[in-house]
């Protein structure tokens, strides 16, 4: 295990950020945390690089105890944090280098591995510019770059694509594979469960500082809810009507008027509703489950009907 | 957790870069100040001052100015640009997730602070020399001032903003404190001509003094005993002060 996290707590005044957290992320892994705004995803990255210290339990990183070896350990590992800090009156190169003594890299090692960065993340077009003219992608990319310089062994990305464009974050997801394929271990937040699906090979999911599920995405959604999604606008003063005569799944999800109900084969209950609702043409979804409907299931958000 | 010269010096780089980014910008209003000063104190205040201490007005007025310069050059590093680093541009935060360690970060700032003093004071002395005002080879021997006041007012600014939650409270710590002890250190008059008995003892508290006397010393081509004393004060002070704040700085930088 490259991060072996056990009965971790962190209470700040009476607050209790993370409770009793068990953490394992195995070597070569891209392993996902994922959980609503507040449920304690950045403390555990933080307390895993040793900048917040545990209330209770103990974290090793590389088989080293992050309370007596925060220097070794962080000189093997690379963090993004969730807000860009990048000196913006200098270059990307700039940038790369004043981060690349933090590490103590010396030319010309120094200059090689800036160069390297360059050209992984595409910067090579805009690497002489001010990075307060750069857009919102690329100085992403260069963040992440930053966390690159020292080859880390483990990168812990908080929540790398928040507030991207689609194609950037397709291509910074490209990136995270190819670093992943070269055998780094990736350990990221992140509350796009698409982001987690596509990426991770195992998730966990956080909330109110308590991992409430862990699993491979596939394994997750099948351990939690039934094969297929059927989603609908449906207020809850119409669901007598219109599920009339019909048994209902016992798993469903409601967001305001968004309802959703999940089931192995969903065709009869979908040709029962367009039957009923005849008239409205409501807009009606029929899908695979996807791990954002554990998310919800297990989140609580909205839940109706079986444990949670 | 020990200080690693290294890294703090790495954090120094990253400031060393940013200046030299804006250092035309940023080196000449430290030119134009003492020029000011000269310039309305020569050219008024001191045509209505025959002599003060031995020397004209400005004369006077040199060495102390000199050590001023030291002072606003190391306290404005450590007021308002590390608050700004720290609570705006998150440096420190991105420094943590690399070796460097809290008491590295106030190492390589103090380091930086001192560097920005020396850069002030010795835009300062320049211009005093190319007024004529400082007597050479003897003024030389101030220049080892700057960087010791330049610590000094390092280590008080620091342990001043380690505290701070709010910016601006530093408007305080530059009308109170520093702008009295710039009135009532020796600058402006001699304080020993002016205060009695027991003053003259409370006045030893000021840090601010402690540079001049030795600057206006050297200024004059004298040696005294109680260089030893202000020497002393100057670098025992430093050294508390920053022994508190490398015990304070893991605490702001860390949680």
């Amino acid at each position: 295990m490259i991060v072996r996290v056990r009965c971790v707590s962190k209470h700040f005044g009476d607050r209790m950020a993370v409770n009793g957290l068990d953490l394992d992320v195995p070597a070569g892994s891209c392993f996902g945390l994922l959980g609503p705004n507040g449920a304690g995803k950045t403390t555990t990255l933080r307390m895993i690089y040793g900048v917040t210290r545990p209330t209770a339990g103990t974290i090793s990183v590389f088989g080293l105890d992050i309370a007596r070896q925060a220097r070794a350990v962080r000189a093997r590992l690379g963090v993004t944090l969730q807000q860009n800090v990048l000196i913006e009156a200098l270059s990307p190169i700039e940038n790369l280098r004043v981060f690349g003594r933090y590490h103590l890299l010396r030319e010309p090692e120094l200059s090689r591995r800036i160069d390297e960065l360059i050209d992984f993340l595409e910067l090579r077009s805009h690497a002489h510019l001010p990075v307060r003219a750069l857009s919102g992608g690329f100085q992403r990319r260069l963040a992440i770059g930053l966390s690159l310089m020292n080859r880390p062994e483990l990168l812990i990305l908080d929540e790398p694509t928040t507030g991207l464009d689609p194609a950037v974050r397709l291509a910074l997801w490209s990136r995270v594979r190819d670093l992943r394929a070269g055998g780094t271990t990736v350990l990221l937040t992140t509350h796009y469960m698409d982001e987690a699906q596509r990426l991770c090979d195992r998730v966990a999911i956080m909330s109110s500082g308590k991992i409430i599920g862990e699993g491979a995405p596939a394994e997750l959604i099948t351990s939690h809810l039934a094969a297929e999604a059927v989603e609908l606008d449906c207020a809850p003063d119409e669901e007598a009507a219109l599920f009339d005569g019909v048994a209902l799944p016992p798993r469903r999800v409601r967001i305001g008027r968004r309802l959703m109900l999940y089931l192995d084969d969903a065709t009869k209950l979908a040709e029962h509703i367009r039957h009923r609702d005849a008239g409205n043409r409501r807009t009606l979804v029929v899908r695979p489950t996807n791990l954002e409907d554990v998310f919800l299931a297990l989140t609580g958000t909205g839940l109706e009907g079986g444990e949670a | 957790m020990n200080i690693s010269l290294p890294h703090a010096f790495a954090v120094w780089r990253r400031n060393a870069a940013m200046y030299r980014r804006t250092w035309m910008l940023n080196i000449l209003p430290n030119f134009f100040e003492p020029v000011l000063y000269l310039a309305a104190m020569g050219i008024g205040v001191g045509n209505y001052i025959a002599q003060m201490g031995g020397t004209s007005y400005v004369a006077f007025l040199a060495p102390g100015l000199i050590c001023v310069a030291a002072m606003n050059g190391a306290s404005f590093e450590v007021t308002y640009n590390i608050y700004v680093r720290m609570n705006f541009e998150k440096a420190y935060d991105a420094m943590l997730t690399t070796p460097i360690e809290p008491q590295d970060v106030l190492a390589g700032e103090v380091m930086w602070a001192v560097t920005r003093s020396c850069i002030y004071g010795g835009s300062f002395f320049i211009v005093v020399t190319l007024f004529g005002l400082a007597p050479l080879p003897s003024a030389l021997a101030a220049l080892p001032v700057i960087p010791l006041a330049g610590l000094l007012f390092a280590a008080i600014g620091m342990s001043f903003t380690l505290r701070l939650t709010n910016i601006d409270l530093f408007s305080f710590y530059f009308t109170l404190f520093l702008t009295p002890l710039f009135l009532f250190s020796d600058i402006f008059f001699p304080l020993k001509e002016r205060l009695s008995g027991i003053w003259l003892w409370v006045a030893e508290v000021l840090p601010l003094l402690h540079p001049v006397r030795i600057a206006r010393l050297a200024f004059r081509g004298e040696l005294s005993p109680i260089v030893l004393w202000d020497v002393t004060y100057l670098l025992g002070v430093s050294a508390l002060l920053l022994a508190w704040a490398s015990r304070t700085v893991r605490r702001r930088l860390t949680n």
